[in-house]
């Protein structure tokens, strides 16, 4: 019998590729599986400890919210059906949907919502996102350990289908950022049986319109239909496989390969190719962000408004857009992008004049404060390690050049250059801000007393303003307090804002339902495939 | 040869405890740290978080207290990839990245020592210069040109095989990683096998081979061959360490699941247990790796013992 078996080792190696081969090719695309790449290697699925935007894309399949997303960014109603406001603007009452269902067939209901907020509010929890749920009555006291007691949290279930928030003060865009995972419901009868397990696939249950099938680190996560989504019958996509698509170029040519339908972003450098080849593929719409020099205004250096206005002044944004970036940015002119709701943004005061009268403007300013030619003005300019933002701070440097500023460019990687923003070790540092909900105030707290006011501006105006809009009911008065506000930020020069993001993805035109949106937040519920 | 091995075995602890302490500490150096990101943390939050991870214990308990993890084999938890261990990811990596390191490098071997062998059989002939030349260009083409231009041709282009991915390890998806990760090996192996052929082929005891009346195949195969593997041996060492474990160029280029990119990503993440599990792991790596390729040296060349 071994004599016939020669090469016994041979025979199951060949076995296995052809094995491997065949299985390959079943697990390959069918009609109904969308392909989309994320961008990343999600840290993890647990919706109380995720932080990064590529995490959202399938965090926001498997779960829903009170509200969520529609495919045009804007807010709908999700597990919540309707919900009413006390006259205080203190307490919401959300009535749950009865026919929403976790994906084991168990119902969603408040004891669910309830549980995930405590969850997260926990410290044992490190979330890192907690802070957004502050607004709750006592959820910052119980985050912080100097309150113990869950029960005094402000989130109440009034009965299996009925949650009671408190807040602590009116928050008139609390309701916006239900949407975000930090408060998704959590199975809590799985979470209980698993533990921290309770995310692998086989063993997570979830109430959105997907369920977690298989997930290979720095593979793939592979995603089945929710039969039990209380809109089933309405999502088209059976199953959706999120690559990890860490490197663009490469992603881009998967792309066309036809190896992935969506992908979050695209190389750059490409795209005028893009644009001339595969042009309604290639998607670029605004998004709710800025990309900004916070100036660090302790420092004697820049206490002079004189100097703040002069550095902002004499940036060539239109330079920066359309000749260093060249993929669609617009030119920031304000603090607060534009596209959110019905605020008005406030731009700098120079925005009409010419360039080259903006730098005599400038250059007159810095003369004012006593800098010179033979006399420059020295800072550092630092940067975290980026094509992009490398080239921006060149080009900025030699902007400021004209203006009698010498700028060291100071180059670090990522970790290290926000550890140093955050120590206040900087002079002129490149910074972005992508906004958690659509409200000017999730904006303009950066300049507020808060941990990413990196360049530590103060104005009391300022923030009596902010705090008074904090307890403004009325949303049109509320708006005119935060214009008011921005506009004394802008006239300080508090910051330098260079450009509003844009959002780029590679989307195929066999994907259907996939909508440009300023939140650049597209669930899979929406698309469906047409080949 | 038994007590030789158990030797350099027991040798290796130190030598591993010595990498350990040193990437410990000097990781911990390097400002910034695994909670430092776009947006700044409240202090109370920041708190909660070292707390989770231990970090809030002075430093050097930290490390007696990672000590005693390692020597239970534990790794601790990675501080960038929540759900999993940092075993968890070594483990679920390693094979991948030893399978295609192992192809590769066989490729690598096989072709290499027979192109090797040709160029210094036909010194200075025109095919000599051929594969001279391509493997320069081999060596001097870095692998993120090179995967980069394979995937464009065979995948875009002809598509004859799929750009990325693993697709659970189908065959087609490691042939372009595969040939990228051995085309630089390949080139060197080859001149370096030529170079020692060349020399061998001017020694003595060739000359004595040929004198006995031996044919020219069995000259080259019984005893040049042999000798002139010798730096090629010495090379496979650490270089099969450092191709099984995984190539972070490679791998993002094809989307494989390796450890290679661990290597890399966890320093920048500052994601402190996972940069020391791949320290550690590499470590042993190498020292296994060194210790096979004594042993083999002694089987090729007769005037090595292993004696103390």
């Amino acid at each position: 019998m071994t004599k016939k078996i020669k090469h016994p080792t041979w025979r199951k190696a060949l076995t296995a590729v052809s094995a491997a081969c065949l299985m390959g090719i079943a697990a390959h695309s069918t009609a109904d599986t969308l392909h989309r790449g994320i961008g990343g290697e999600p840290g993890t699925l647990d919706p109380n400890l995720v932080s990064g935007n590529w995490e959202d894309m399938v965090v926001g399949d498997l779960f829903m919210g009170l509200v969520t997303e529609g495919a045009d960014g804007i807010n709908i109603p999700g597990a919540a059906e309707s919900w009413s406001l006390s006259e205080d603007g203190k307490v919401y009452t959300f009535k749950l949907r009865k026919q929403a269902k976790w994906s084991d067939g168990k119902p969603v209901t408040a004891a669910d919502f309830v549980f995930g907020i405590q969850r997260i509010l926990d410290p044992k929890t490190a979330a890192k996102y907690a802070y957004i749920l502050y607004p709750i009555a006592n959820a910052e006291a119980l985050n912080k350990g100097t309150m113990s007691g869950m029960d005094n949290l402000g989130v109440k279930a009034l009965d299996d289908y009925t949650l009671e928030m408190t807040l602590k003060a009116p928050t008139p865009y609390f309701i916006e950022q239900l949407n975000h995972y930090t408060s998704f419901p959590l199975p809590k009868h799985v979470v209980e049986k698993y533990g921290s397990d309770w995310v692998k696939p086989g063993k997570m249950v979830s109430n959105g319109a997907y369920k977690l099938t298989e997930w290979l680190p720095q593979t793939h996560i592979k995603a089945d239909k929710n039969e039990y989504f209380f809109d089933a019958r309405n999502v088209s996509i059976d199953t959706v496989q999120y690559y990890p698509t860490e490197d663009r170029p490469a992603a881009l040519k998967r792309f066309r390969a036809g190896e992935l339908d969506v992908n979050y972003e695209f190389p750059i450098d490409q795209y005028k190719w893009l644009k001339e080849n595969m042009k309604d593929q290639a998607i670029v719409a605004p998004q709710l962000g800025t990309y900004y020099y916070p100036i660090n205004t302790r420092d004697e250096k820049f206490k002079d408004v004189r100097i703040r206005k002069a550095l902002s002044m004499a940036i060539n944004r239109e330079v920066i857009t359309d000749k260093v970036l060249k993929t669609g940015e617009v030119p920031a002119y304000s603090f607060v992008p534009p596209g959110v709701g019905r605020y008005q943004i406030q731009e700098a005061d120079f925005k009409a004049l010419s360039q080259k009268d903006r730098l005599k403007e400038a250059r007159k300013l810095m003369e004012a404060a006593g800098f010179s030619k033979s006399n420059p003005l020295t800072l550092q300019l630092r940067y975290n390690t980026h094509d992009a933002h490398k080239k921006i701070a060149v080009a900025v440097a030699a902007m400021w050049k004209q203006i009698h500023v010498k700028a060291e460019l100071f180059n670090s990687e990522v970790a290290v250059h926000y550890a140093d923003l955050k120590e206040g070790n900087f002079e002129i540092a490149r910074a972005g801000w992508l906004g958690d909900y659509p409200d000017a105030q999730n904006f303009l707290s950066l300049l507020e007393a808060t941990p990413n006011n990196y360049g530590g501006y103060r104005n009391d105006e300022f923030q009596k303003l902010m705090d008074q809009a904090a307890v403004t009911l009325d949303g049109d008065a509320r708006l005119k307090l935060m214009q008011k506000a921005e506009r004394i930020a802008m006239d300080e020069y508090a910051t330098i804002p260079i450009y509003y993001y844009v959002s780029t993805n590679l989307v195929a035109n066999h994907v259907k339902g996939w909508q440009p949106n300023v939140i650049d937040v597209h669930r899979t519920r929406w698309m469906s495939l047409e080949r | 040869m038994f007590p030789y091995i158990i030797k350099r075995l027991l040798q290796s602890i130190p030598t591993l405890l010595i990498v350990i302490t040193l990437s410990f500490f000097l990781m911990r150096l390097a400002p910034g740290g695994p909670f430092d990101g776009e947006r700044k943390l409240p202090p109370e939050i920041e708190a909660n978080l070292l707390a989770a991870y231990n970090m809030d214990q002075p430093l050097f308990m930290q490390f007696v207290d990672y000590l005693g993890g390692i020597a239970q084999g534990d790794f601790g938890p990675s501080f960038k990839y929540k759900d999993f261990s940092v075993s968890d990811l070594i483990w679920s990596g390693f094979p991948v990245s030893l399978e295609l390191g192992m192809w590769a490098m066989l490729l690598a071997v096989i072709l290499g020592v027979l192109i090797g062998c040709y160029a210094a059989l036909h010194q200075n002939t025109r095919w000599d210069y051929l594969m001279m030349g391509g493997a320069m260009a081999g060596i001097a083409i870095p692998n993120f040109v090179m995967a980069p231009i394979l995937t464009l041709v065979f995948g875009v282009y002809l598509s004859w095989l799929p750009v990325g991915g693993w697709n659970d390890g189908a065959l087609s998806n490691k042939v372009l990683p595969i040939l990228a990760l051995a085309l630089p090996q390949i080139a060197y192996i080859a001149r370096m096998t030529r170079g020692s052929m060349i020399e061998v082929l001017g020694s003595h005891f060739i000359r004595t081979a040929k004198a006995k009346g031996l044919t020219a195949t069995k000259v080259i195969q019984k005893h040049a061959l042999k000798a002139a593997l010798l730096p090629v041996v010495s090379y496979l060492g650490p270089a099969t360490a450092g191709i099984i474990t995984g190539s972070v160029v490679i791998e993002q280029i094809f989307g494989i699941p390796g450890i290679g990119r661990y290597f890399v990503q966890a320093a920048l993440n500052r994601d402190y247990t996972l940069v020391m599990g791949t320290v550690v792991f590499y470590g042993g790596l190498i020292i296994l790796f060194n210790l096979v390729v004594d042993i083999i040296y002694g089987l090729l060349d007769p005037q090595i013992r292993y004696e103390n």
